[in-house]
């Protein structure tokens, strides 16, 4: 069964063409790793399947439900299968950690005390992280603040996770951690996973498959096998982190592997 | 040089209408929330100690000041014209009326103002506020509500405290500088003064609060550009609440003047 789909997406900004007529299609239980350089839109592309922005044409289909003509009140029905792990933690500074993993139960309510503390320990547990739920973001370090937006993300349970580049900023081995982390709770919670990201490690570490963005496009998706095998030059150049190639050179026009 | 000059223009125009328009539609967001959501009361509290109490000792300060320089002033004029057991009425007047409004409205627009812009700004800067919305929580009503509310009720009674704090710095100089007796000078002040003029004071500084809140929190939510950005979006507010301020001082004024003749 399709858990997300992504029919034709358009978006703008100020003119430039960001997306231009984006199709993925996400089985439910799987993991979607998009690839693609820095400012080509991955993120976008996230905010977009999580409603944060509006596409100028095409849709969004989430569970079936297409979210990008829903209503603000519609739309927070549909978030609550959804849970996004941002790129530097984004966990808010005046809340504890414990706050900030259960801040969805605080706000909207729906579990005890003494079952959401259990609940957060619990998240906690999970990332690997223990006794923290006192603690404040600015005493984490960069890869604890990432754990604990994975374990605020993990505490609803909820059946979609979008990763913004989870290992970006963080040392090799925590990058690695964070990988099996991903990994585990795809294996644990049956979780559809889609993850963005430029570090290729880091994308066959955890990829069921992989999508490269490029110009706005979708211009390969494969297994990682397949990815690796590419006969696509521009996917070629990115996946080997070659300097010279296709997509560094500005007048070539991309025709893509056959 | 001319089409540049109006292209100018046009983009100020343009810029300020955008201004406007977005202020206005945060507005209408906060007041449908304030009215249809039930309030948090510690969050409420939380900013009502951030943006009142932490401010008494910095208005106390100013008033006093205000208070002294004004008095000195007054003196100088009433001296000349052989009408000094006026002073104390003229303080007591301009200072309810208008100084203590208006500079109490100034000092929170650049303390809390300030530090509202600075730190929704940051908030957006490092997505917090994508994910309050990923957590189904409007910022408008988990950010803007409780400030607005807040300020909305702390400028009044700071307002007051600045009233009171100022007359006192009128005393100091009256009673032991002047040599006007204690007795005349309280008398003086309070005989003046009237409800009226304590009511149109202090009710302008609710409106005063509220353009602040609205007003810092709009530029913390349109920060664009990392940390310069931030920087850039505190100056525009706390630039933006000043003048704001000043112009619905005006239109109070007035409207009040034609309203309590």
């Amino acid at each position: 069964m399709t858990m997300i789909e992504i029919k034709k997406l358009h978006k703008r900004f100020n003119g430039r063409k960001v997306l231009d007529g984006v199709n993925l299609k996400i089985p439910e239980g799987r993991t979607l790793v998009i690839i693609g350089r820095s400012g080509c839109g991955k993120s976008v592309l996230l905010k977009h399947i999580i409603g944060l922005l509006k596409p100028d044409s095409g849709g969004v289909l989430v569970d079936g439900v297409d979210i990008t003509g829903l209503k603000e009140e519609e739309l927070e029905r549909v978030r609550q299968k959804i849970e996004m792990v941002f790129q530097g933690g984004a966990l808010f500074d005046s809340l504890t950690v414990g706050e900030n993993v259960g801040f969805r139960y605080l706000e909207h309510g729906g579990m005890e005390k003494d079952a959401l503390e259990k609940r957060v320990s619990e998240s906690l547990a999970l990332v690997g992280l223990y006794s923290i739920e006192n603690m404040m973001p600015s005493e984490l370090s960069g890869g604890m603040k990432k754990r604990v937006a994975v374990a605020r993300a993990i505490c609803t349970r909820p059946r979609i996770i979008l990763y913004d580049e989870p290992t970006t900023g963080v040392d090799p081995i925590t990058a690695d951690s964070i990988n099996g982390l991903i990994r585990s709770l795809h294996d644990k919670l049956k979780v559809t996973s889609i993850v963005v990201t430029h570090d290729m490690k880091s994308a066959y570490a955890i990829a069921d498959r992989i999508a490269m963005l490029y110009e706005g496009k979708i211009i390969a998706e494969g297994t990682p096998s397949e990815i690796q095998h590419s006969a696509d030059p521009v996917v070629q150049q990115f996946i080997n982190g070659l300097s010279t190639g296709p997509i560094t050179d500005t007048n070539s026009v991309h025709i893509g592997a056959k | 040089m001319l089409k540049e000059f109006l292209l100018r223009i046009g983009t100020k125009v343009l810029a300020m209408l955008y201004f406007f328009g977005g202020l206005a539609v945060l507005s209408g967001q906060a007041c449908r929330w304030v009215f249809l959501a039930p309030l948090k009361r510690g969050r409420i509290l939380e900013q009502a100690r951030k943006s009142g109490v932490d401010s008494l000792p910095i208005v106390a300060l100013i008033s006093l000041f205000i208070g002294v320089i004004f008095t000195f002033q007054i003196a100088y004029l009433m001296q000349r014209l052989g009408s000094e057991m006026y002073i104390a009425t003229i303080v007591a007047l301009s200072l309810v009326r208008e100084l203590g409004p208006v500079i109490t409205a100034l000092i929170v627009a650049g303390r809390v103002g300030a530090a509202i812009t600075a730190e929704i700004g940051s908030m957006q800067v490092t997505e917090q506020i994508d994910a309050l919305e990923t957590l189904s929580v409007s910022p408008v009503k988990y950010l803007v509500v409780p400030r607005l509310v807040a300020l909305a009720l702390m400028l009044p009674l700071l307002t007051l405290y600045a009233d009171i704090i100022g007359i006192f710095g009128g005393y100091l100089i009256c009673v032991y500088k002047l040599d006007i007796s204690s007795t005349i000078y309280m008398k003086m002040t309070f005989e003046s003064l009237l409800f009226k003029d304590l009511f149109t004071g202090l009710a302008k500084t609710v409106v005063f609060g509220m353009v602040i809140a609205l007003v810092s929190c709009y530029e913390g939510f349109n920060v664009q550009g990392g940390s310069v950005g931030v920087g850039k979006a505190t100056m525009k507010a706390v630039v933006t609440s000043f003048i704001l301020i000043i112009a619905t001082d005006c239109f109070f004024t007035a409207l009040f003047y034609f309203i309590f003749p």
